[in-house]
């Protein structure tokens, strides 16, 4: 999968959790979740485990770390895809 | 104000269905799906547009507590009727006492069978404000920014009306402008279920619900679980005559103690001396002679215990069978919201006191005789009774042998 597909996928995931909705609509692959989407910290947990509903795949705990915006959450998840 | 109650939910809507004498009880094929021996309860119901009105799509998403639900819908509205705007700036003058028995159980079912199924990682992040026990007092506290006292009690079936003192008590000691007190309780078979099991419910009335909650009857066969949520907001006179707001009813005052489950006291019966002592000291904390109480909202629960309460009542006001006032029960339309009986019971109570009606007590052909020797049948109305009353008695027990009473009065501005 293309990591715009992905990005276009990741972008209807995060939409409910967004406080932002101006950053939202011009979202890129640098848009931080928590900084420029203003999602609460504690939603980003309810994300991943809507990534992992949405993709098939597992995230772990080391992934999850990293994921705080677009562009690495992308990555997350074409490294699990192809592994998979 | 605001509720939600098996019968109605919104406060208008609430008014006109006790006064019409309106049920709640309904037959639920759940329980008996479960096996329970009672197969009724009462659940509140509302619009997916009321939903959307209080609660945003995220604060939806996996919301299984009911009692979050409907406390969170009832506190909103109190706010909203007391005409207090919810801003972007904090409010250190408005505090919470929001309390609960155990809070979304449906919740903890889900995380039980995720965490057993090793899925822990998979219970996501409202688990924790759906299940602590003052995560009613917390949603509300962020709704309404709120920055005085923001708390969750918890004494069984005396919760509801305990909210209201401890909420009294600190506007009168001057920490707070205004509190929004309350409480609520879950509905459905696993807060129900430890009830069942006491066999203290009725099981004869799974295809009549509407007759079951019987208090004050002789035919008293067990209360009708049930479960909701009322709120109030109370505020110093100051405050709401500076704010220009309509008041519905005065809190004189009132009293909490409980019985040590000592004498006749247990766990599930109240100790009748303690009983008799919250009544005593509410009215002496009110300032208030036994004589000028109107009208009684009895716990009343629909148990043998409602002779046994009424005499407490006999005695704690000192009044022969003449001077007995009126006394209904809520628990007639909408069975026993458990912890938020009280809080539901007081709102029907101060829309008694400010509209001049007294609600009509269901169910009750056969007065108990006991309670006949106590209190004269036209005290005991079993329809709309169209009347100005100034002061009324709200009392609460509940498990553990704990006991509430608060005294109200009709508000006048002469």
């Amino acid at each position: 999968m293309t990591s715009e597909a992905i990005q276009a996928r990741l972008k209807q995931i995060v939409k409910p959790y967004v406080n932002n909705q101006e950053n939202f609509e011009n979202l890129t692959s640098e848009s931080n979740f928590i900084d420029d989407l203003e999602i609460n910290s504690a939603n980003l947990v309810d994300i991943v485990l809507d990534v992992e509903d949405e993709f098939d795949i597992r995230i772990e705990n080391d992934d999850m770390e990293i994921m705080t915006d677009v562009e690495s959450t992308v990555g997350v998840i074409q490294k699990k895809l192809s592994a998979k | 104000m605001g509720v939600v109650a098996p019968n109605a939910t919104g406060l208008p809507q609430f008014e006109e269905a006790i006064r019409a004498g309106k049920s709640g009880i309904q037959f639920h094929k759940e329980l008996e799906e479960l096996k329970f021996s009672c197969q009724i309860g009462g659940v509140p119901k509302f619009s997916q547009d009321l939903m959307d009105h209080y609660f945003t799509a995220l604060e939806q998403r996996g919301l299984l507590a009911t009692g979050l639900i409907y406390g969170g819908i009832a506190g909103q509205e109190a706010w909203a009727d007391a005409q207090l705007e919810i801003s972007e700036e904090l409010d250190i003058d408005s505090g919470i006492i929001f309390g609960t028995g155990v809070l979304g159980v449906e919740k903890l079912r889900e995380a039980f069978l995720k965490i057993d199924d090793k899925q822990v990682r998979r219970l996501g992040s409202t688990s924790v404000l759906q299940t602590m026990a003052s995560g009613i007092s917390a949603f509300l506290g962020g709704k309404l920014g709120c920055g005085n006292q923001v708390t969750s009690n918890s004494s069984a079936c005396s919760t509801g009306t305990e909210a209201l003192l401890m909420g009294f008590e600190r506007i009168q000691y001057g920490k707070a402008k205004r509190m929004l007190v309350g409480s609520c309780s879950d509905s459905g078979p696993y807060v129900w279920g430890g009830f069942d099991a006491l066999r203290i419910l009725p099981h004869q009335y799974n295809d009549r619900p509407e007759s079951a909650s019987q208090p004050l009857s002789a035919g008293a066969a067990g209360f009708v679980p049930s479960s909701g949520a009322g709120a109030l907001v109370l505020e110093s006179l100051e405050s709401a005559l500076e704010r220009g707001v309509p008041i519905y009813a005065e809190v004189l005052g009132g009293h909490l103690n409980s019985g040590g489950q000592r004498e006749q006291g247990s766990m599930t019966a109240p100790n009748s001396t303690s009983v008799i002592s919250c009544i005593s000291e509410a009215l002496r904390d009110a300032g208030v002679n036994s004589k000028e109480i109107d009208l009684i909202n009895g716990h009343l629960t629909a148990t043998a215990m409602d002779a046994t309460e009424i005499e407490n009542w006999a005695k704690a006001l000192g009044l022969d069978r003449e001077a007995f006032p009126y006394i209904n029960s809520l628990k007639s339309h909408i069975g026993h919201a458990l912890a938020a009986a009280g809080s539901i019971e007081l709102v029907s109570s101060v829309l008694e006191l400010s509209r001049g009606f007294i609600f009509p007590n269901l169910n009750c052909e056969r007065i108990h005789p006991e309670v006949l020797k106590r209190v004269k049948e036209d005290k005991i109305p079993r329809a709309l009774l169209e009347k100005n009353i100034k002061l009324l008695a709200k009392a609460s027990f509940g498990f553990g042998d704990v006991n509430a009473c608060v005294i109200l009065k009709s508000y006048d501005d002469e």
